[in-house]
């Protein structure tokens, strides 16, 4: 499913942020990725759907060799791995509805299948009765609860979450772990960066601790491991 | 592409229109303003230039024609004159029509000469006319050569400053028009620019959704040439019926001065088709160019 062979990442201003990741997720799994801040976590998400790329190694996803593709082929991919962002990075100007809608618009699905299949997703968030709300109208968990139905509304393999809960209030929070769980529990893969140490805690799954640009942890059903 | 989505960019497109209000009143703002200086000073210049035609092809040659000439004499030299590659057309003027032109166009002092049309002092004459008025001058001095021409007068030193004067003024209302529009340009694609900077969030969002450049690139493609179309409108109104009006109002004035402006139809519609063009084209290019930057996620 994915996997990351020897992957280095240098910045252009000279900051290491990965040096030499190997790692190996199976389809269908649940995995934390922790750490302090600036050890490396988000690069290491990032690197999954090409926002950042690798210096130097090779990361396979659903079969595909991100060192290998074309500029031209990064939305193909980008379309078959559901992104979470910390900012929710909604499109402001388009209601609730437009924003998870906008997904399938570019695979340009048809408008009858988006409108069910959005309606579809709105409801596993329970957002149903705010489609026609606009961002700015919604509180934090909820326009978190809209990137989310954005990120699996083409029901990709797998879904990224670069500390998805980081900007929420820790009752939010719950709630977005359980549409999380819930997505899991449907097969799709869940790779998610994550400071929350209280979550990691109590849904045990598997973790990868990741300091310096090296992964120092990895272990089923693991603890966050950190006093923060 | 699908139909469909092509239908999707257009619906999106003034969606955005829509809800970008304040960005989008003031895209078109510049548009307007700038079309409506483009339009007025194109109105004006083209009749100047109209204007600089008419007294340039008002310029003609008169080769008076020597008294000794028989019959046969004056015909042989008019098939010579013709001959020249650069006449248009001859046509032959006797001294006694001379003469009375000569009167009325002094008017009240002409009465003087009245007395001479017994002993009339002209000669007959042909009148020529040259194909571009430019070529006046070569043409007369070639004239001057054949027999039996006594002298010939086309006004020389006037012509030649005419045609100067007519010459420079053409070129600087060139050089105007041009900044004109290059400044319109520039201004445009600026305040549109700065509309896309204010969004450049959303297009880095598309793009980390899945949107092709393509994809992200239409609706702002039309939206920029909307953009330009609708600024376009009021100069166009403004043109019509502005210069309607001036012509209805002006034109007999100008006429006792023998000025002549130029008809509001086909004028009109041609500068309405002109500065929607315009308006259009710089609307995609200042769009457009902006987008691409963004487009590098």
């Amino acid at each position: 499913m994915i996997e990351m062979i020897d992957v280095w990442k240098t910045y252009p201003n000279g900051v290491m942020a990965l040096n030499g990741i190997d790692v190996y997720i199976d389809k269908g799994e649940f995995v934390y990725v922790v750490g302090p801040s600036g050890a490396g976590k988000s690069t290491f998400v990032k690197c999954m759907y090409r926002e950042e790329k690798p210096t130097k190694g090779t990361i396979m996803i659903n079969g595909t060799n991100l060192s290998k593709i074309k500029e031209r082929q990064i939305p193909k991919l980008r379309r078959k791995i559901g992104v979470v962002f910390q900012d929710f990075k909604l499109l402001p100007k388009l209601t609730v509805y437009e924003n998870v809608a906008f997904a399938l618009e570019v695979i340009e699905e048809s408008p009858k299948a988006i409108r069910q299949r959005v309606m579809e997703v709105l409801d596993l968030v329970h957002l149903k009765n705010k489609a026609r709300f606009f961002p700015d109208e919604l509180s934090g968990g909820e326009q978190q609860r809209v990137s989310i139905a954005r990120s699996i509304v083409n029901t990709p393999p797998v879904v990224i979450a670069d500390e998805p809960t980081g900007n929420l209030d820790p009752e939010t929070a719950w709630g977005i772990m359980d549409i999380f769980q819930e997505i899991n529990s449907r097969g799709t893969t869940v790779v998610m960066a994550t400071h929350n140490k209280e979550i990691v805690n109590t849904f045990k799954k598997r973790v990868i601790a990741i300091e310096g640009g090296r992964i120092v942890r990895d272990e089923q059903k693991g603890d966050y491991g950190y006093e923060d | 592409m699908k139909i469909r989505t092509l239908k999707r960019h257009g619906a999106e497109a003034f969606k955005s229109l829509g809800r970008n209000g304040w960005m989008t009143f003031a895209s078109i703002s510049a548009v307007t303003v700038t079309l409506l200086l483009v339009g007025v000073f194109l109105t004006v210049l083209l009749n100047l230039n109209n204007l600089a035609h008419h007294i340039e092809n008002d310029v003609e040659i008169r080769a008076y024609i020597d008294r000794t000439a028989k019959q046969d004499n004056v015909d042989q030299l008019r098939a010579q004159i013709e001959q020249i590659p650069k006449v248009k057309e001859v046509t032959f003027l006797t001294k006694e029509e001379g003469l009375k032109q000569l009167i009325k166009d002094l008017g009240d002092q002409g009465k003087a000469f009245s007395s001479l049309e017994k002993e009339n002092p002209l000669r007959d004459a042909y009148i020529i006319k040259t194909k571009r008025p430019q070529d006046t001058v070569i043409v007369a001095k070639e004239v001057e050569k054949l027999n039996y021409v006594k002298n010939v007068n086309y006004g020389k030193g006037t012509v030649e400053k005419l045609f100067k004067v007519t010459k420079v003024s053409r070129n600087i209302g060139m050089v105007l028009i041009l900044g004109l529009i290059f400044t319109a340009m520039f201004l445009i694609a600026n305040t549109i620019k700065l509309t896309i900077i204010s969004r450049r969030r959303e297009i880095e969002i598309m793009k980390l959704v899945g949107a092709t450049n393509g994809f992200i690139r239409w609706p702002f493609f039309i939206e920029g040439f909307a953009l330009g179309v609708f600024g376009a409108v009021i100069p166009v109104l403004v043109i019509v019926f502005g210069y309607q009006f001036v012509y209805d109002s002006v034109s007999p004035k100008l006429a006792t001065m023998f000025i002549k402006l130029i008809p509001t139809y086909p004028l009109v519609l041609e500068l309405s088709l002109l500065l929607i063009l315009i308006g259009g084209v710089i609307g995609v290019w200042g769009s457009l160019t902006s987008v691409r930057k963004f487009l590098k996620v």
